[in-house]
């Protein structure tokens, strides 16, 4: 399908732009709260609360009967909450770190929640099918009113983090800090961590338990190789995850058989190798670039240092050197005739007739002034 | 019970243990979580592997899919190494990554073979007895046990063989260092070791599951004990316990046999939590209980001895006169005092208490220490 028809298609198919709307505000919503998370190194929570949100769907199921987004995000909410508050309560009364609690609330609560799925799914009523779509989640079957309770519930907690911003940025940053201002550092914790609860449980459907955490972290530490300011932050995480949410929900609508959780997963993936690539002053490959310039500027330097050296132990100044010698002076470091070309356009050098390369009185200058700066600097 | 009932419970018990033994080292070296990404990530080497050999049961998927969990940590490392994202990040980052490529590959193009996502998550014990092994024509057994007994005597012999290394490196990684056995190398062996057995499970139970062995019994060991070798022995035990009462509580519901196993690990771990003899809730709390009767003990007895032979002592040793002076509610002054009487620290005479010779001795002690 070419771009135009698929824009076209966009517009005019209902369901699509249902798809798109539901995952690009999940996107927009776990990208938020995914840079606080993120930033409180609180990274693999997503994977703990996503998980444990498996037994509470199921159970929704079982106590109501019905599939109702509304009930089964709440159940989901409420175990996702109960798994958050069990880790924390883990680490806190026994010496089972933070690691092996999250691990552990991870897997059994998901082990109970395969339990609960499989009775589910042998039990002898017909309404039970689909359940497994929040397992690896299936953009497709989002519904209008799936839609508005992602809209809705999203809505909520960015409505919370505008109220709360100042507190969040401050335990965030500085929960030390917050406490000895008197603000209930526990308190916003816990609620910091219940909007994290939220916006994860929202995604669900569509992106499936297993994968969930991917959304929160991914566009976040995309996001963070932009800026190093946070609201900067938050907005551009927002956008890469409405980005990744959009482009993954509809390229496997598309297409046949394409689960659309990793979908989604890699097209999150894809904008933070981008990011770590590219994002100025951050992004590893203008370190590179930083790197190779540097380095030759420190060898052109050398070069020159070289030459004054040589000039030091001759007695007329214009004395000429061959290029072998100022390469074994070089310590193979290389860059010598590069070097002596730069130096020659900037008038620095100049070369004799028989291939030898002597200081300009300019030259002289220069790396006088160089070795002066080289011994102030420890 | 039938053989396949038998054969179940085997080779679950052999998963079990098998997980539980690199589990072990995980937790202590905090990378639980590394268990995680790799029993995930091991997803793309068995989807790459399968295509390539077209075989789900030949021996090279196995260690297609090992490498590629050792990949993975050294992916996590190179990532973390940039200092871009910090590590809990890039274990975020990478694995679903790799788990996405390998569920799409699976679900797109291995169609309709026996790998299907399912089984990913689920894993297929109940028909693991189906897939027999024979030798010479004779049948000896499920393949499944085989290939876990196999892996389970590596874990052993790795353990047996560098027992004092990991001991020493999981405890002390910078003496290790300095003595000359690089952290580094017993590192990425354990990630080997955890890797390879990760995937062994995965077939048995699947990818999340084998995070619950893994973790489960060794932090529940570890709320028990202190020392490195009982650690080892008691998970293991534990794993057992996990693996036949899963099975057999999956059995009365008609369930996922894998998830009732990590059901069963975690409510051990739970019941741990609560009744474990001296780290246990239940153990601290009946514990801080006494200790406060203790104290309060303590301070009745330097009270008493304050006021002893001075005037006022009618009234400042009274039986109600604590409530006013150490503030303290009546009831709790009465178990106090009881306590104390029944030690032998002080005697009653209707509601003037005073200090035996004993009581006097300790609140000297208590005064001076």
């Amino acid at each position: 399908m070419d771009i135009l028809g698929f824009v076209a298609n966009l517009v005019s198919d209902y369901t699509l732009r249902q798809v798109a709307i539901g995952s690009a505000a999940l996107g927009i919503v776990n990208g938020v709260l995914g840079s606080f998370a993120v930033l409180r190194k609180q990274s693999l929570l997503g994977d703990g609360i996503s998980h444990a949100a498996l037994p509470g769907i199921a159970l929704a199921f079982l106590l109501t009967g019905s599939k109702s987004s509304l009930a089964l995000l709440l159940g989901a909410a409420a175990a996702g909450w109960i798994g958050t508050l069990l880790i924390i309560g883990i680490v806190r009364h026994t010496r089972v770190k933070y690691d092996s609690a999250l691990g552990l609330v991870l897997s059994v609560f998901f082990g109970f929640g395969l339990v609960l799925l499989t009775y589910i799914q042998k039990m002898p009523v017909a309404t039970q099918a689909g359940l497994d779509k929040f397992l690896f989640g299936q953009a497709a079957t989002l519904l209008r009113k799936d839609v508005m309770t992602i809209g809705i519930l999203g809505g909520i907690v960015l409505v919370f983090l505008v109220l709360f911003w100042k507190e969040f940025k401050l335990v965030s940053f500085d929960p030390d800090f917050a406490f000895s201002l008197g603000y209930p550092v526990r308190l916003l914790d816990i609620l910091l961590t219940t909007l994290l609860v939220v916006s994860i449980v929202i995604g669900l459907q569509t992106v499936g338990v297993v994968l969930m955490s991917a959304m929160v972290v991914a566009p976040a530490a995309a996001a963070r190789q932009w800026t190093d300011r946070l609201g900067v932050m938050v907005a551009v995480s927002g956008l890469f995850g409405a980005l990744a949410g959009v482009g993954g929900a509809l390229v496997s609508s598309q297409a046949a058989r394409i689960p659309t959780g990793p979908t989604i997963v890699l097209c999150a993936s894809a904008i933070v190798f981008l990011s770590l690539l590219l994002a100025p002053n951050r992004g590893l490959a203008w370190g590179w670039v930083r790197e190779q310039v540097n380095r030759r500027q420190l060898q052109t330097d050398a070069v020159l240092g070289d030459l004054y050296v040589l000039a030091m132990q001759h007695r007329e100044p214009g004395h000429g050197h061959t290029i072998e010698v100022l390469r074994t002076m070089a310590h193979g470091h290389g860059g010598v005739d590069r070097s002596l070309r730069v130096l020659k356009e900037r008038g620095l050098v100049k070369e004799s007739g028989a291939k030898e390369w002597s200081l300009t009185p300019r030259g002289m200058e220069e790396a006088r002034r160089l070795s002066r700066q080289w011994r102030q600097t420890p | 019970m039938t053989a396949a009932q038998i054969e179940i419970q085997l080779i679950a018990c052999v998963v079990a243990v098998a997980c539980a033994l690199p589990g072990c080292f995980l937790i202590l070296r905090r990378m639980a979580m590394m268990s995680d990404a790799i029993s995930h990530s091991i997803l793309v080497g068995i989807a790459v592997g399968f295509f390539v050999i077209r075989d789900l049961n030949s021996p090279i998927l196995v260690l297609s899919a090992a490498l590629t969990g050792v990949v993975t940590v050294s992916l996590v490392e190179l990532l973390t190494r940039t200092k871009r994202v910090r590590e809990d990040a890039a274990i975020g980052l990478i694995f679903p990554a790799l788990f996405s490529i390998g569920v799409i590959l699976i679900s797109r193009y291995a169609g309709d073979v026996h790998l299907d996502v399912d089984a990913v998550l689920l894993g297929e014990l109940a028909f693991a007895p189906f897939n027999r092994l024979s030798v010479l024509g004779r049948d000896i057994g499920p393949k499944g046990f085989y290939l876990m007994a196999g892996i389970l005597l590596l874990n052993l012999l790795f353990i047996a063989i560098f027992y004092k290394e990991l001991k020493l490196a999981t405890f002390d990684a910078g003496l290790a260092g300095a003595l000359g056995f690089s952290p580094a190398v017993i590192h990425y062996a354990l990630m080997t070791i955890v890797s390879i057995t990760a995937v062994g499970a995965f077939d048995a139970v699947g990818s999340v599951l084998v995070v619950a062995l893994m973790i489960a019994p060794p932090a529940t060991a570890y709320l028990i004990t202190d020392s490195l070798s009982s650690l080892l022995a008691i998970s293991s035990l534990i794993g057992v316990i996990c693996a036949i009462s899963g099975y057999w509580a999956a059995h009365a519901l008609d369930a996922s046999i894998a998830g009732s196993m990590a059901t069963m690990t975690g409510i051990i771990f739970i019941a741990t939590f609560l009744a474990a003899p001296d780290r246990g809730l239940a153990a601290i709390f009946l514990r801080r209980a006494r200790q406060r009767i203790e104290f309060a003990q303590t301070m009745l007895l330097v009270h008493l001895y304050n006021h002893e032979g001075l005037p006022g002592v009618e009234r400042e040793n009274h039986m109600d006169h604590l409530h006013e002076h150490l503030r303290w509610r009546p009831d709790f002054a009465g178990r106090v005092v009881g306590d104390a009487e029944r030690k032998g620290s002080i005697s009653r005479d209707g509601v003037l208490l005073s200090l035996t010779e004993r009581g006097r001795e300790k609140a000297r002690q208590a005064m001076v220490g």
